[in-house]
């Protein structure tokens, strides 16, 4: 049976763990012929190459075929198409299509009328699911278990979707989480009723502590973008007490790791690359192994 | 007493659709179709209430609406109710129910939704029928009440 995965809510719990378990066979051996014959579209109507060149990788070291485009200015959207018309022509040359779209809902409609399924690659400040399954599959390989953690993220927690998604998707693990972040960027409201539905125990403050800091096994980082600010010293006052210093690992727990979505700008120091804690470079690489597990769910490949 | 009854003539045959806020009546009028009925309509405006300050009614003359029409109407009026005459009897009166899923009713208020750049139709899933919130079942943005546009 083929599947699509739009939004990490379409997965169930058991599905998030055979995902992860499938990720870490990839790891282990990462070129598998399992796509042996089968073409995947990349349909990038925004560029990310970051996010492109995983899915490409995961499909190549498969042993399948890519096409696609990598802008929409190359695209036939240019011209005017629909997006059910692009969707409907790809759909007749390729096995399974991966979508990036700057509107959002595109690959929910999507994934409506393509005859192949989709995986959506980030449909605008909407979902980016493979993002959240690398966050998964990096908290769960460092630590060992995804139960009973305590993960606290930081920065832009209104607008980043990141976040969001990795907050819904912990709901089956018993998390404890702590937002930091300045009053224009807290958690919003309906995450936080989420948490309070599901007796998910969180903690909020404005200040980015040690003391925090030092209860934590997962320390979650995000950008914080100057375009979310009116008030560019109120960007330069936010931007600098937000960024994690090296020192302030001092007292941390051994075991805590400090994960970022990538790119960062300067919200983690330099110095912090160096700390045996940095993990962020090792969890955009695991977005390989979560991708090729991806790609198998979506084609129904059990390999 | 009698006054009032003579305001607005009574039906024979029909749908008399009471207690909609008076804010929404025209909502509902629209989403009825009822400037392509070619039988007598009476729509009351900015009518007194007891209960509701003021209120819009609709007597429409030998018409019946589906279900499922009268039940889209709870979404913007939910203390609607939606009485059927015969014979100048009212032979059932009730509440409108407020449906799980909207389909092709309400417009997204995200304009960055995929829904409102290409022809498609829209999706609204109800997820607290108390209030009236829904979230569009493409970019899951939510809606509010006092911010639904019709389609
Ligand atoms: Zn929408």
């Amino acid at each position: 049976m083929t599947k699509s995965l739009v939004s990490i809510s379409d997965l169930s719990k058991e599905e998030i763990l055979a995902l992860l378990e499938k990720a870490g066979e990839f790891e282990k051996q990462p070129n598998q012929r399992l796509l042996e014959g089968k073409v995947v579209a990349t349909l990038f109507f925004e560029p990310s190459t970051r996010t492109r060149l995983s899915f490409e990788t995961a499909v190549n070291r498969l042993g399948g075929r890519v096409i696609g485009f990598s802008d929409a200015k190359t695209s036939s959207q240019s011209k005017g198409e629909t997006l059910k018309d692009t969707i409907m022509m790809v759909s007749n040359y390729a096995d399974l299509i991966v979508m990036r779209h700057y509107l959002e809902g595109a690959a929910r409609y999507a994934s409506e009328i393509s005859p192949v399924p989709i995986i959506n690659a980030g449909d605008g400040a909407n979902q980016h699911p493979s993002q959240t399954m690398l966050d998964l599959y990096s908290i769960y390989k460092t630590q060992g278990r995804l139960t009973d953690l305590t993960i606290t993220m930081v920065g832009d927690l209104k607008y980043g979707r990141t976040v969001h998604s990795l907050l819904e998707a912990m709901q089956y693990f018993n998390p404890t989480f702590n937002f930091v972040a300045c009053d224009e960027l807290k958690m919003p409201d309906q995450y936080k009723r989420f948490c309070d539905k599901l007796g998910i125990k969180y903690t909020e403050t404005t200040e980015f502590s040690e003391d925090i800091i030092n209860q934590t096994d997962i320390l979650y980082m995000t950008r914080v973008q100057r375009e979310r600010f009116s008030d560019l010293m109120e960007y330069e006052r936010v931007k600098s007490i937000y960024t994690l210093r090296a020192s302030m690992l001092e007292n941390s727990k051994d075991t805590l790791k400090v994960l970022h979505p990538l790119p960062r700008i300067t919200e983690i120091d330099q110095d912090v690359d160096d700390s045996p804690k940095a993990y962020y470079f090792q969890q955009a690489q695991n977005g390989l192994y979560a991708r090729q597990a991806i790609i198998c769910r979506a084609l129904g490949i059990k390999g | 007493m009698i006054k009032k009854e003579l305001a607005v003539a009574a039906l024979k045959n029909g749908t008399v659709i009471d207690h909609i806020p008076s804010e929404s009546l025209f909502k509902v009028v629209s989403m009825l179709g009822i400037k392509n009925l070619t039988s007598s309509v009476t729509i009351g405006f900015n009518l007194d209430s007891e209960h509701m300050g003021k209120k819009g009614i609709l007597k429409m003359a030998d018409v019946t609406f589906p279900q499922e029409t009268l039940n889209r109407i709870a979404v913007i009026a939910p203390t609607a109710i939606i009485n059927v005459i015969k014979d100048y009897e009212v032979v059932s009166k009730h509440k409108v129910v407020v449906p799980e899923e909207l389909n092709n009713i309400v417009k997204c208020n995200n304009p960055k939704c995929i829904s409102n750049n290409e022809p498609m139709r829209t999706r609204f899933h109800v997820i607290d029928r108390e209030n009236i919130v829904l979230r569009c079942h493409h970019c899951e943005c939510t809606v509010h009440q006092n911010e639904i546009v019709l389609k």
